[in-house]
């Protein structure tokens, strides 16, 4: 059981800054996912924790105690890499007794020890056979069973089911989360999939470019995002974002989005805590966020939806805002066809503001 | 796969078919030539147009291992009767052994054949190893100038190596290592080496460092980890560099011509030297060659599944 705190960590790959002052703290036993895009530095990150990379400044701290001086090896932290990396020239018992090899234990307490996080994964069937006859998703679990076995302070996972197919994925999803909670084990978890982020984290550290952008649990994550970027990047279908220009009408506040000024009303409240912003203003909704009617209603405006995508359980309906266009989910088949006119709203209370020069979020409150 | 294709891949088209067994038959021709010239009767091993059926014996085996004088006069039938039936053979032939006390001296070759042996067993062993060494490293470690190195390397394979061979023997009689076995194992371990740190490096670069490092998070040293993981890993790789190096060193005619005589000499300079003496009996030069052919064929064949892996590396592996 272990605390791994980061302190200002930087790492360059020659002048590729790739790791940028990050700060995060895990706690222990919890489960934190580092979610990003593609080269942002989320597996360097979690190879400098493990020891197989070393930082050019800040500290890193397990338990209190900086290992910097300590090799990978004696850092007691299991490895979950991307591609498994299962030794191809031993079975599957052997890839999950070979941690436990290295500290010359008795060959009755490895045996025992294998087998037991073997039942555990329902792998006991294939200790036998060699990494190239298991199926992608036995190899994930010898993987798994390899790190597991030794009991170590803290587990680190690469995107240890990105190279499953899609319905494995999620059955993987599904058995990593009942391990966590069976093994109460201290995680970092690294995946671009923030699907896979929201469903199985603690908290979740989105970065970007080598830069921390947000912390925080999956729900904080989703409904205040910090910036443009992790509004952008969590949540699916992704939020809509537009300019917005904000616009004093008689007793209450109306905020247009497009060039051509179709403007949605908003409670007065919100008026003076954007005027700072007032010329960069972007606005952020997810497609739930939009809601629509078939008939004229207070608040509404009429706008064309232009392309309809079936999704099964909901429609995402695109609708045309002057030259915009925004996003809206629907119960499915509540637009017959692309061309109808419907009525829409936006909820203010799933509202985003953001300052489109720094691309902070401007929080707002919505009363008075 | 499905299992038609797989039976077609197996069976082949006839076209290739017939391209792999003409292009064997050119291949195996000389061997095939070799081979029966070497049990043949020295009247018909020359003979216009070859002689295909023959009554195979053992005498040119028995003349390559003997050192042997022309009979001034036929041996008495008493003398014929007592000596060994490969003696008889000789009788035969018109020639005697030479024996001093009793005991027959036996010729040059299996001392040859062992300096061959010796030479390149050890040179292959050197070249391999520390080029698995220097491939790892270079692999798997950021060095200075890495491309430059390795560049370097490669370059001392550039040009022939016989156009140093003047400037060698100087230097080896300097040094005094003209005539001895370490001398000649310096010099193929050097000619392979770089073909072996070139070779090496890529099939360490298809290795996935992932590998050492898991090992390394579990508790192993980078030595341990090297010796528990890449080297299993890269058997293949191990298996086809010193296949190329045996050969390379075996086969080498040049510089052990230049460098050794005595002591040190190998096998292939060896074999056409007994052209020059007396008359050219072409059976024992066959039976040489034939044995001498041995080794290698028995390596490559001990190695045959990792060599055919070798050679398919990058198309077996993803
Ligand atoms: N060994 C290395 N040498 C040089 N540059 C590297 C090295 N490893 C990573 N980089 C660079 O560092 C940046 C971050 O890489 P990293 O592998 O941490 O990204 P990532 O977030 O894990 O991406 P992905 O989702 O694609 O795995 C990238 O620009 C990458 O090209
Ligand atoms: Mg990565």
């Amino acid at each position: 059981m272990a605390e791994i705190k980061l302190q200002d960590i930087e790492k360059y790959f020659g002048d590729n800054y790739v790791i940028r002052k990050l700060n995060l703290t895990i706690q222990n036993k919890e489960f934190v996912v580092l979610l990003g895009p593609s080269g942002c530095g989320k597996t360097t990150t979690l190879r400098a924790i493990a020891g197989l990379e070393e930082i050019d400044s800040g500290d890193i701290l397990i338990d209190g105690k900086p290992v910097h001086e300590l090799r990978a090896g004696n850092r007691d932290i299991a490895f979950v890499f991307q591609l498994f990396a299962l030794y191809p020239h031993l079975t599957a018992y052997d890839n999950i007794a070979f941690p436990l090899r290295a500290t010359r234990e008795s060959k009755a307490s490895v045996d025992e020890k294998v087998r037991a996080v073997a039942r555990a994964l329902q792998i006991e069937g294939l200790l036998s056979r060699r990494p190239s006859a298991l199926s992608g998703g036995d190899m994930q679990r010898v993987a798994i069973g390899r790190a597991l076995v030794r009991r170590p302070k803290a587990m680190l996972m690469d995107e240890p089911i990105g190279a499953l197919d899609a319905k494995l994925r999620e059955e993987m999803r599904t058995e990593l989360k009942r391990l966590h909670l069976e093994n109460d084990q201290t995680t970092v978890y690294v995946t671009h999939d923030q699907v896979e982020a929201m469903s199985l984290a603690d908290r979740i550290a989105i970065m970007n470019e080598g830069v921390l952008q947000q912390v925080g649990t999956p729900s904080e994550v989703y409904d205040n995002p910090a910036n443009l970027f992790v509004a952008q990047f969590v949540g699916s279908p992704v939020m809509n974002i537009t300019p917005a220009n904000l616009q004093s009408a008689n007793g209450g506040t109306k905020v247009a989005i497009g060039q051509d000024g179709v403007a949605f009303d908003f409670p007065s409240a919100i008026e003076p805590q954007l005027s700072a912003a007032r010329s960069d203003l972007m606005l952020g909704v997810r497609p739930e966020g939009v809601l629509l009617a078939h008939n004229e209603a207070a608040g509404h405006v009429a706008v064309e939806a232009h392309i309809i995508e079936p999704l099964g359980a909901y429609d995402i309906v695109d609708l045309k805002i002057g030259n915009a266009f925004l996003r809206a989910r629907t119960a499915s088949g509540f637009v017959d066809r692309p061309g109808d006119m419907v009525w829409a709203r936006i909820d203010p209370a799933q509202t985003h503001f953001f300052n489109s020069l720094s691309g902070d979020a401007i929080h707002v409150r919505l009363d008075e | 796969m499905a299992a038609v294709s797989s039976r077609a891949q197996r069976i082949g088209h006839p076209i290739a078919i017939v391209a792999i067994v003409v292009s064997t038959l050119i291949f195996l021709a000389p061997i095939y030539w070799i081979a029966t010239t070497a049990f043949k009767p020295r009247a018909v091993a020359t003979s216009v147009p070859p002689t295909v059926v023959f009554s195979p014996e053992v005498t040119p085996f028995v003349k390559l291992f003997t050192k042997r004088v022309q009979l001034k006069e036929q041996p008495t039938q008493e003398v014929y009767d007592a000596a060994p039936w490969w003696e008889q053979r000789l009788f035969d032939n018109g020639e005697r052994v030479l024996r001093v006390k009793g005991e027959v001296l036996p010729s040059q070759y299996p001392k040859r054949f062992m300096n061959s042996l010796i030479v390149a067993g050890l040179s292959t062993i050197l070249a391999v190893g520390m080029g698995t060494f220097t491939a790892y490293g270079f692999s798997r470690f950021r060095i200075a100038g890495q491309d430059d190195l390795l560049f370097f390397i490669l370059s001392t394979r550039m040009l022939p190596p016989i156009v140093v061979a003047i400037p060698m023997f100087l230097m080896y009689r300097t040094f005094g290592m003209t005539d001895t076995h370490i001398g000649l194992i310096i010099l193929y371990t050097a000619f392979n080496l770089s073909f072996a740190v070139w070779l090496m490096k890529g099939f360490m670069d298809e290795i996935p460092k992932e590998y050492e490092e898991a090992a390394l998070v579990d508790g192993y040293t980078r030595l341990q980890s090297f010796f528990k993981i890449v080297l299993p890993e890269a058997t293949t790789g191990i298996a086809a560099t010193a296949v190329f190096s045996f050969i390379i060193a075996w086969n080498e005619y040049a510089f052990a011509l230049i460098l050794t005589n005595r002591r040190a000499q190998t096998a292939p300079p060896f074999i056409p030297s007994q052209i020059g003496s007396g008359v050219v009996d072409w059976t024992v030069i066959a039976a040489g060659t034939f044995l001498f052919l041995l080794p290698v064929a028995i390596f490559t064949f001990l190695l045959r599944n990792h060599l055919l892996r070798g050679v398919t590396f990058g198309a077996i592996r993803k």
